[in-house]
């Protein structure tokens, strides 16, 4: 399987890159682990494939009351990044230390997943928790969008056409908060039939998103038990709605009892 | 149309002229002559085709040629100096860590760099190391304990 003929550019700055993504069938390619295999498969047919890996958008920093993670940050920087020992952010390590394998993992970037919003894919449901947000920038102005309201549908953002995914920014928790995530896997795929993310504050209360169950990963906008026997929960031929609710009402119970006990190491 | 592509492949510069649509394991076998790169499952889920791309391991089925433009490219052929085996591979062959040997390049390639990550690892650590790479002779406990030894093994 080879992806249909397309043209590549190997994009210099940030500029260039959204100079050529003007073009309306041009797709940012930056470690490749989604989009080139749903070019092999010609699912996606880019015309123009503009090559962003070379940019500087990588990198994991906390300053102003805020993490942020450049777009080409791979699942291994995330897996062993120390910034992100902390408790109240361990969601993010731990779900990234998961994701794929290590050869994705060395490859895969944060950006190029949330730009790509497999419904199964599991960082999501971590950065809708710990209310993030994603930075849009087009060649005229620069943009914040909230997660939740990010993902629209399966493989469907609100990226707009020539518009690029350069970041992601995380509020940091406040001390003695606690993150986790947990998931059921497809032992073939390795994407979740369920997984789920919970921030716990100091106080008790508990944010919790979930991924894998419906044609986004969402919120629980209500107590957990409530939000999700309201879902509109999708179902297959290898995990039936009905069973993949019950993993989602495991997943989300595990996640918070682990966020839960972390609260008591942050500082 | 074809481009120009320059990298350097078990350390040796070498250019060469690709599709922009190539992809490298094809750059690799067909335009380098390097066939000890393997194409199993050809979606990303078996790991024969892994190589090493400035030392981490990769999947170069799932990269075009083009994004390794520079890079150091190390597969099988290149890891051990010429008439040598690698401590890795000394150890699979001597804990059987093969039974076909479709799968062992990318198993080979994969260890490589989780010993450089962690030289000392537990059979858990190796066994999640090893989840992208499939072997269909089912040797996956021989595979384990090649690892381990050549972790164990004098430098």
């Amino acid at each position: 399987m080879i992806p249909a003929a397309l043209r590549y550019v190997r994009a210099g700055s940030v500029e260039e890159a959204l100079a050529a993504l003007v073009e309306p069938d041009a797709k940012a390619l930056a470690g490749g682990q989604s989009l080139v295999s749903v070019m092999k498969l010609r699912l996606a047919r880019p015309a123009l494939v503009v090559d962003i890996s070379r940019l500087e958008l990588a990198g994991i920093e906390t300053a102003d009351g805020e993490l942020r993670v450049g777009a080409l940050t791979t699942w291994a920087d995330l897996a062993g990044s120390a910034e992100l020992r902390r408790p109240a952010l361990a969601a993010i390590s731990e779900c990234a230390a998961g994701i794929g394998d290590l050869q994705v993992r060395n490859r895969g970037t944060i950006g190029g997943s949330l730009a790509h919003a497999d419904p199964a894919s599991d960082m999501p449901a971590v950065l809708l928790a710990l209310g993030a947000s994603v930075a849009l920038k087009s060649a005229a102005a620069e943009r914040m969008v909230e997660t939740r309201e990010f993902f629209l549908g399966p493989f469907t953002t609100a990226l707009a056409p020539g518009e690029l995914l350069t970041g992601v920014v995380v509020p940091l928790p406040a001390a003695g908060s606690g993150s986790a995530y947990a998931s059921v896997e497809h032992p073939a795929s390795g994407f979740a039939l369920a997984g789920a993310a919970a921030l716990v504050s100091p106080d008790g209360s508990s944010s919790v998103a979930v991924t894998g169950i419906g044609s986004t990963p969402f919120l629980l906008e209500a107590e957990p038990g409530e939000a999700l026997a309201a879902a509109e929960v999708f179902g297959d031929r290898f995990a039936p709605a009905g069973y993949r609710r019950h993993l989602a009402e495991v997943v989300v119970e595990r996640a918070l009892a682990s966020a839960g006990a972390r609260t008591k190491e942050d500082a | 149309m074809r481009e120009a592509l320059s990298l350097v492949v078990n350390g040796e510069r070498r250019s060469l002229e690709v599709e922009a649509r190539t992809l490298l394991v094809h750059a690799l076998r067909d335009s380098l002559g390097l066939t000890g790169t393997h194409v199993g499952c050809d979606t990303s889920q078996c790991g024969a085709c892994t190589v090493l791309l400035d030392g981490a391991a990769v999947k170069s089925c799932t990269l075009l040629a083009l994004q390794a433009e520079g890079a150091e490219v190390t597969t099988i052929e290149g890891f051990a100096p010429d008439g040598e085996l690698h401590p890795i591979q000394r150890a699979f062959v001597e804990h059987h860590g093969l039974q076909c040997g479709f799968c062992t390049p990318g198993m080979i390639l994969t260890a490589a760099d989780l010993l450089a990550r962690d030289p000392d690892p537990s059979d858990e650590t190796i066994r999640h190391a090893l989840r992208g790479n499939l072997c269909r002779c089912t040797g996956y406990q021989p595979i384990v304990e090649a690892i381990r030894a050549a972790a164990e093994a004098p430098a």
